[in-house]
């Protein structure tokens, strides 16, 4: 059992590379659009707040893999070439984008207002206010339900694997398929997403606490 | 420009409806064979010994931090290599979709349990139920009507989820969009049409489960 674990430790190991290097780019991408979103949606002007509640709102009901595969097959026909891991990579992007936008927006929205009002009456303007009063407190309330949409991308960056790229689902399709050791390549499988997903919750824990205002 | 032909989406839609009623339908069972997990495991966290909170806690942090592809996968292609092979591809994807649901069940039905407040248990023990007697009559009808918003929310994701149940060739809305592609090719058409059913059918389920939350809603 040990030789063959180790004769497929390569193809595996290189899966688990692609699935984070899928997940941290998603993460990166998707928090990075979500916060945009978010402010958006928070202190837009009327059009641009619609504008990201209809993003929300389109792309949190529409199934991840609908997306994957709506882009990798669908910007070929319109003329933009894209490899299955960018496809990929973009559609589960958009669709974090769209839960991080909620999450910013919980966020800020359970600050009280007071906190708000306080800021302007001492003087500060909108942008000192966001930068020194509402943000740094918001972080503590958003890195929880961050965490929680960062395992759920690690889970669905599996999906990846059916426009063909070999994630560390795909790889272990396919030493089960050459071993037929169902039980054990499944079960490795699993345990290495649970380890990532495992670690990312810890180290939320550990940021939390240094975020935490008592 | 792109030219739009909606035609073989349209003369295929047969497909595309039978494939949004299949993944409704699976999700139904899923959450209702979830839910019975979900009860148990939930009673198990909450009411059960030790080793049997163990367990129920194992359970439910090792399912939500694994794929559902894995599962699937595991349920469909690894139990006949193991010597089961029971179930076709629907069932194995239904039996996954449920072992999936009942690890967040789970959750939402703990919450339940712990919100039903203390004076409820205190003063149904008080008027003499016994402890399977509270339970009947007192925690879970109050535990349901906590949980059901949070309930409406695990149908729309499963629902959702049921869209990778194609990855096994089971015949729901996805996979008849990417058999009518197979054929046609129109696929910036087909993922218009197969997104917009996915988003009004989760509209059209939130609208309903908010009515019935309003009906049930416990007067406070």
């Amino acid at each position: 059992m040990m030789d063959l674990v180790l004769a497929s430790a390569p193809l595996i190991g290189r899966g688990l590379l692609i699935t984070l290097a899928v997940s941290a780019s998603v993460l990166v991408l998707g928090t990075a659009l979500g916060l945009i979103g978010g402010l958006c949606l928070l202190y837009g002007t009327r059009p641009l707040q619609w504008a990201a509640r209809i993003y929300v709102d389109v792309l949190r009901g529409v199934p991840q893999l609908v997306l994957i595969f709506a882009i990798f097959y669908g910007f070929p026909v319109l003329g933009l070439q894209m490899s299955a891991i960018a496809a990929g990579i973009l559609a589960l992007a958009l669709f974090c984008a769209a839960h991080v936008s909620e999450v910013v927006r919980g966020a800020v929205g359970s600050i009280p207002r007071g906190q708000s009002d306080a800021a302007r009456a001492i003087g500060l303007t909108f942008r000192q206010r966001l930068r020194h009063v509402i943000l740094p407190q918001a972080v503590g309330r958003f890195l929880p339900a961050w965490v929680n949409t960062a395992v759920e991308i690690v889970k669905s960056s599996s999906l990846v694997s059916l426009v063909s790229v070999v994630d560390l689902t795909m790889a272990t399709q396919q030493v089960v398929g050459r071993t037929r050791e169902a039980l054990l390549f499944y079960a490795v499988a699993a345990i290495l997403y649970f380890v990532v997903n495992f670690a990312l919750s810890l180290a939320s824990r550990n940021l939390e606490r240094r975020f935490s205002h008592a | 420009m792109y030219q739009f032909n909606w035609r073989p989406v349209f003369d295929n839609f047969g497909l595309l409806a039978k494939g949004l009623a299949l993944g409704l339908g699976i999700a139904l069972l899923a959450l209702a064979i979830g839910s019975a997990i979900g009860l148990a495991a939930a009673f198990c966290r909450t009411h059960g010994s030790r080793p049997l909170r163990l367990l129920a806690t194992s359970y439910v942090e090792a399912v939500r931090n694994i794929p559902l592809l894995l599962i699937i996968y595991f349920v469909y292609f690894g139990l006949p290599l193991l010597g089961l092979s029971l179930l076709d591809n629907i069932w194995s994807f239904i039996a996954a979709l449920a072992l999936y649901a009942g690890a967040y069940l789970t959750e939402v039905f703990r919450a339940g349990i712990e919100a039903v407040g203390k004076g409820q248990i205190e003063a149904a023990r008080a008027i003499g139920l016994t402890r399977l007697q509270v339970v009947r009559h007192v925690t879970l009808p109050l535990m349901f009507r906590i949980s059901l918003p949070s309930l409406g929310n695990t149908f729309i994701s499963l629902f959702k989820d049921t869209s990778v149940a194609s990855a096994i060739a089971v015949p729901e809305l996805t996979y008849g969009a990417i058999r009518i592609n197979v054929n046609t090719w129109r696929v910036i058409e087909v993922y218009l049409v197969v997104g917009l059913m996915y988003l009004s059918a989760c509209y059209a389920i939130s609208g309903v489960l908010r009515t019935v939350e309003r009906r049930l809603r416990i007067a406070t």
